[in-house]
């Protein structure tokens, strides 16, 4: 309840802030529209703008889902390999060293218009961050854990599979938590080079029809779906970390 | 546990070229309790970490033998001052992690023995971060009795517990690891006196074989035999160092 009242709190200030910033300096509403004007092109543009937050969404969540799991593979995979660590981590490195972003005119040439591009721009932004959390838990396995293992003879596999995996899921939920916040940006990027749906694309296009009161509605719609995704991801890991040791 | 073997330890050690003792011989009696009183930074734990197949980084110039003749490894279970619980595991989870770990089956009547001879049977179903610090040592305890290795190497398990669960510790350890060739390092001269079949002091200079008193292990503790062996221990502790 106190919860919900600061949020309601913090919104009503900014909003206050926002329409006090645009009396003040009396900006023009094709520069900065006032929050009420766009709040009429958000309910005036549900259907439409609901339309496009729906694909976005959808190519946020099954990028991330798949670049958990890529990342989640790669890094059991490096953990459990020497020879992995020294041929994959300096390129892993690497690849950090170019933008993502100038990666989204490629794959657009590559795979089209459609949602695998965003699909794949927004595994690409996550990718490294869960991969890198997720590796570093599984190198930091408690050394007395690892001695007791030895002492009773396991096999590497089965230490991966009962120590060093759930010793690392901490680690992972703080990768997951940053992939969540990580993963809209890679999917509106990929809209704003080739799409045809999308907030990405619906800004775009409000942009360039002067529709500036939209194209504010679509960003403020992006940041709390945003914020939503991170909540949840959020709550999930902290309720599965939890669960995990208790 | 008539194949308990007993163990000789010889040599000396050194990490990453500063030594850490000097040539040393170790005798671990067949079946009994060996205790391996020392200070901190004495080396006793290295000693320890040899013998249980953990001395990668450790550079040993020597030999470790046993009566039998037969390898070491897989014949050793190991109990440590921290209990390496696994969190994430309930009690008896935390119990069967070796068959686990090697892929073996799991032999469920038997760790609920054990769970039950530790006094656990309430707790089964908690996880470690339930557990009180001695509750946490008894899974330890059941874990390595789970092992059912002939050989015990006990690094200061009790050490980190107020004084009367460690009393009740030990009296429970002496029980269930009879039989066994157990290695006890410790820096409590009293757990020594207590617990020792046989009992060596280490300091700097190397390894000090000491008379236990003559009654049978576990030890009242304040026998006044046991009371006496546990000054002279102190005494050698303190001349030592």
């Amino acid at each position: 309840m106190m919860r919900a009242l600061r949020i309601i709190g913090v919104t009503m200030f900014i909003l206050s802030l926002w329409h006090l910033l645009v009396v003040l300096t009396g900006l023009p509403a094709f520069i900065l529209p006032s929050p009420a004007r766009v709040g009429m092109a958000l309910i005036g543009n549900l259907e439409l703008i609901a339309h496009h937050a729906s694909v976005t969404m959808a190519e946020v969540m099954i990028g991330l889902l798949l670049g958990a799991v890529l990342g989640v593979a790669t890094a059991i995979s490096l953990a459990q390999s020497p020879i992995a660590r020294v041929v994959v981590r300096p390129m892993m490195v690497l690849s950090q060293a170019l933008p993502v972003f100038a990666l989204a005119p490629v794959l657009t040439l590559w795979l089209g218009y459609g949602l695998w591009p965003k699909i794949i721009m927004a595994l690409l932004i996550i990718y490294f961050p869960v991969t890198s959390a997720f590796f570093d838990g599984l190198m930091q396995t408690p050394r007395g854990m690892l001695d007791q293992a030895k002492v009773m003879q396991a096999r590497p596999w089965q230490i991966m599979r009962h120590i060093r995996i759930p010793a690392a899921v901490p680690a992972l939920a703080s990768g997951l938590r940053l992939a969540a916040v990580y993963a809209p940006i890679g999917a509106i990027i990929g809209e704003w080079v080739g799409a045809s749906q999308g907030l990405g694309y619906l800004m775009l296009l409000a942009n360039g029809r002067a529709k500036i009161d939209l194209m504010f509605a679509a960003l403020i719609v992006l940041a709390v779906l945003t914020l939503l995704l991170h909540a949840s991801v959020d709550r999930l890991c902290s309720y599965v970390v939890r669960r995990q040791q208790a | 546990m008539s194949n308990s073997p007993a163990l000789h330890f010889h040599g000396s050690a050194a990490i990453a070229g500063t030594p850490i003792f000097d040539p040393l011989d170790l005798d671990i009696a067949a079946g009994k309790w060996t205790c391996l009183l020392g200070a901190s930074g004495v080396g006793k734990t290295t000693v320890l970490r040899l013998l249980a197949g953990l001395g990668d980084h450790i550079d040993h110039v020597g030999s470790i033998r046993t009566s039998d003749g037969q390898l070491l490894a897989g014949r050793i279970s190991l109990m440590a001052q921290t209990d390496n619980l696994m969190p994430w595991l309930d009690v008896f989870d935390n119990i069967v992690i070796g068959s686990r770990l090697r892929g073996d089956a799991v032999d469920g009547d038997r760790a609920e023995r054990l769970i039950e001879q530790v006094g656990l049977t309430a707790h089964r179903h908690k996880k470690p971060n339930a557990l009180s610090g001695g509750q946490r040592q008894r899974v330890a305890l059941a874990r390595t009795l789970m092992e059912g290795r002939p050989i015990v190497l006990l690094d200061e398990p009790f050490s980190a517990l107020d004084a009367k669960i460690r009393a009740e510790m030990q009296e429970l350890a002496a029980g269930l690891f009879a039989g066994k060739t157990v290695c006890l390092i410790t820096h409590d001269p009293g757990e020594a006196a207590r617990l020792g079949d046989v009992i060596f002091v280490m300091n700097a200079i190397g390894l000090h074989s000491v008379t236990p008193p003559s009654s049978p292990v576990i030890r009242p503790y304040d026998a006044p035999d046991v009371l006496a062996c546990q000054g002279q221990l102190l005494r050698l502790l303190r001349e030592s160092s």
